[in-house]
């Protein structure tokens, strides 16, 4: 089933366990992805936007409580594989990730290039010389310089080692890319350099990327479709020209109307109030107190609603 | 009570408006490289050759990507570095002579905001004890003023109702409310000037705004000079009157906020607004224009303007060679760049 798209998640739920009870950070997740375009999934801090990219690439902590729904990459499902056929098939073989601050993931006494090399020939199985010269392909597709292969991660800059982050997650050429904000730690300039790169990738590979950002302004850069993350549930899915020119969630209107904007006139507002504790979501919708436009059934949890195509889950389209 | 201080306030802005409060001329901050411990190795030029004035109750704003010296700019003016050559005046009196007590005295006139407000908080002490210190160290010895004070104070940083945050430790607290804290604990003093350090970069989207327009309320209602200094061109239009744009240890073009954004002038700014992104659909169909390279290291700037190898405009043999002075291009507006001449 869904062999046309290239990720199939249904359901996804991951909960952890702590001394105060289930977190609920990913609560019945639903989207899927088409080959070649890119995601952006959008939320605040704690809504649990890393948490399911964890979920996705199944680099679970060990406090989970639960994990469960369902994963296809390209038809095939996920969840029935054990973490060993996982790791050796799926991650970094089809999937990769660019963690969070990734600049600073390196490993510091290794050469770049070793490391750039280094999943190629685990997931792989080639040889090093062929890994190395993978990883010299992957260093001219990003931008840096071949002869950095033999420098050490403190001899590059941030944007610089960004980019050997982003060339460490395609060196085994995945169908899908995770990027945890990418560019957060990043200047202005390095960021639009960056976005840059991604969308060279994005023409020259043909890849598919999710990108996980609070940043909506830069989100833009890369979004073929936007989810937006509200307290563990996806509340909006939409395509990025009509959820930029014209969101329908509540959270989504607020969100965006939040963003501070260098041209035009539209003084920025905030959201009164803040997200509800995952360990005891509200009842019902779980913006339903910070709403302005909540009525007498948001004590009920809203169904998603199909509207022209686009997602959202609000009794106001019911 | 609003109307209260206003009018109470807008006759004594008026004839303070055009009073320097912050003089800085001509400012130097270096750094010296040493080799193994001793042995001169040259100098990491941070801030080179800085001037501006910031009159009492106005906020400015400075831009400019990290590593161009904005930091070691703005310890500079809390009196944490020692600047290596020109003058900081406050209030008509230069820092260089005010001794230990006039530095004590300074250091009470200058509030500072934190980037990262859970870095800025120590965890293992409750709000009461962090807000207590500065006022201590103040010299505010009655213990029922400090607590009055703090009270007030977080009253007016709308932590309602603010008994209830005094025993709580900082963890407890969410970002925004951190943030609040560090806030609180630059005004209690009552300075006159206050530096904050890009204060809503660690925060969400949607506390950011609720932070800035705080902050700008109580700009206007004390009548408060404020640095705000940022990397976010976006944020800088809803909350200060001038913008410095800042690259390598030195200003590259100061001017009102409008007139920049209007009339961006130095081919450095005008990447920087190229490179700032508003949300829209089609910035994903297009690449934008960066400046090749990076930076330049503050140990060996290059000659001439500073921007020179990255810049597609630089005239060869000009920009290269001679340092650009400051051109006036309209009123108020001042762009160090030889295109301008």
């Amino acid at each position: 089933m869904a062999q046309d798209k290239l990720l199939r998640v249904e359901e996804l739920l991951l909960h952890f366990r702590t001394q105060m009870g289930a977190v609920q950070a990913v609560d019945g997740v639903s989207f899927d992805l088409d080959y070649g375009r890119s995601m952006v999934i959008l939320g605040e801090s704690g809504c649990g936007k890393t948490s399911m990219a964890k979920a996705i690439l199944r680099l679970l902590p060990r406090n989970v409580s639960s994990y469960t729904g369902h994963i296809y990459l390209e038809g095939n499902e996920l969840m029935h594989l054990n973490d060993e056929e996982y790791r050796q098939n799926i991650r970094w073989a089809a999937m990769s990730l660019v963690p969070q601050a990734a600049m600073n993931s390196l490993n510091p006494v290794l050469k770049v290039g070793d490391q750039v090399a280094e999943p190629a020939m685990v997931h792989l199985g080639v040889r090093k010389d062929e890994a190395m010269a993978q990883a010299r392909r992957m260093f001219q597709h990003v931008g840096v310089p071949a002869d950095f292969l033999n420098r050490y991660a403190f001899e590059l800059s941030g944007g610089m080692r960004q980019r050997v982050a982003i060339a460490m997650a395609l060196v085994t050429s995945p169908r899908l890319i995770v990027l945890d904000e990418p560019t957060s730690a990043l200047d202005v300039l390095t960021q639009a350099n960056i976005f840059n790169v991604l969308k060279r990738l994005k023409k020259e590979l043909e890849a598919s990327f999710i990108l996980i950002t609070h940043d909506i302004a830069t989100s833009s850069e890369l979004a073929d479709d936007v989810a937006v993350m509200y307290a563990g549930h996806i509340v909006e899915i939409s395509d990025a020209f009509r959820f930029f020119e014209s969101p329908l969630h509540p959270y989504s209107k607020k969100l965006m109307a939040s963003v501070p904007r260098l041209r035009g006139d539209k003084e920025p507002d905030f959201i009164i109030g803040q997200p509800p504790s995952l360990l005891d979501p509200p009842k019902g919708c779980r913006f339903a107190d910070r709403c302005p436009s909540r009525f007498e059934k948001c004590g009920q949890e809203p169904p998603t609603v199909d509207k022209e195509g686009r997602k959202v889950k609000c009794w106001l389209y019911v | 009570m609003v109307t209260d201080t206003l009018t109470n306030v807008t006759p004594a802005t008026a004839v303070k408006q055009d009073q320097v409060l912050l003089s800085i001329q001509n400012l130097r901050v270096w750094f010296e490289l040493r080799r193994w411990g001793f042995g001169h190795a040259g100098y990491v030029r941070a801030v080179d050759g800085v001037s501006f004035d910031i009159h009492c109750g106005e906020a400015i704003a400075i831009v400019g990507e990290s590593g161009c010296g904005k930091s070691s700019l703005m310890k500079t003016i809390l009196a944490i570095n020692i600047p290596t050559e020109g003058s900081l005046t406050f209030d008509g009196k230069k820092l260089s002579d005010m001794g230990r007590a006039g530095t004590r005295w300074y250091r009470s006139q200058v509030g500072y905001i934190q980037q990262d407000p859970y870095g800025a908080l120590p965890p293992f002490m409750s709000i009461q004890r962090i807000l207590e210190e500065p006022l201590i160290i103040g010299g505010v010895k009655n213990k029922d003023q400090r607590i009055a004070r703090i009270l007030k104070v977080m009253s007016e940083v709308k932590m309602h109702p603010p008994e209830d945050f005094l025993n709580k430790f900082p963890h407890m607290l969410s970002g925004g409310q951190q943030q609040r804290v560090v806030i609180a604990r630059s005004m209690l003093l009552e300075p006159k000037l206050i530096v904050a350090d890009e204060p809503v970069s660690m925060l969400d989207a949607s506390v950011r705004v609720e932070i800035l327009k705080l902050l700008r309320g109580l700009q206007e209602q004390h009548d408060l000079s404020f640095i705000y200094i940022t990397h976010d061109l976006s944020t800088v239009r809803y909350f200060s009157r001038r913008i410095f744009v800042m690259y390598a240890g030195r200003l590259v073009e100061k001017a009102r906020v409008d007139d920049l954004i209007r009339n961006p002038c130095h081919p450095y700014t005008l990447a920087l607004l190229a490179a700032s992104s508003d949300p829209d659909a089609n910035n994903a169909l297009r690449f934008r224009e960066v400046p090749p390279g990076e930076p330049p290291s503050l140990v060996t700037p290059p000659p001439g303007c500073r921007f020179h190898p990255r810049c597609s405009q630089a005239i060869a043999g000009k920009c290269d060679k001679q340092d650009p002075p400051d051109f006036e291009v309209e009123p108020d507006h001042f762009v160090s760049c030889w295109l301008f001449e």
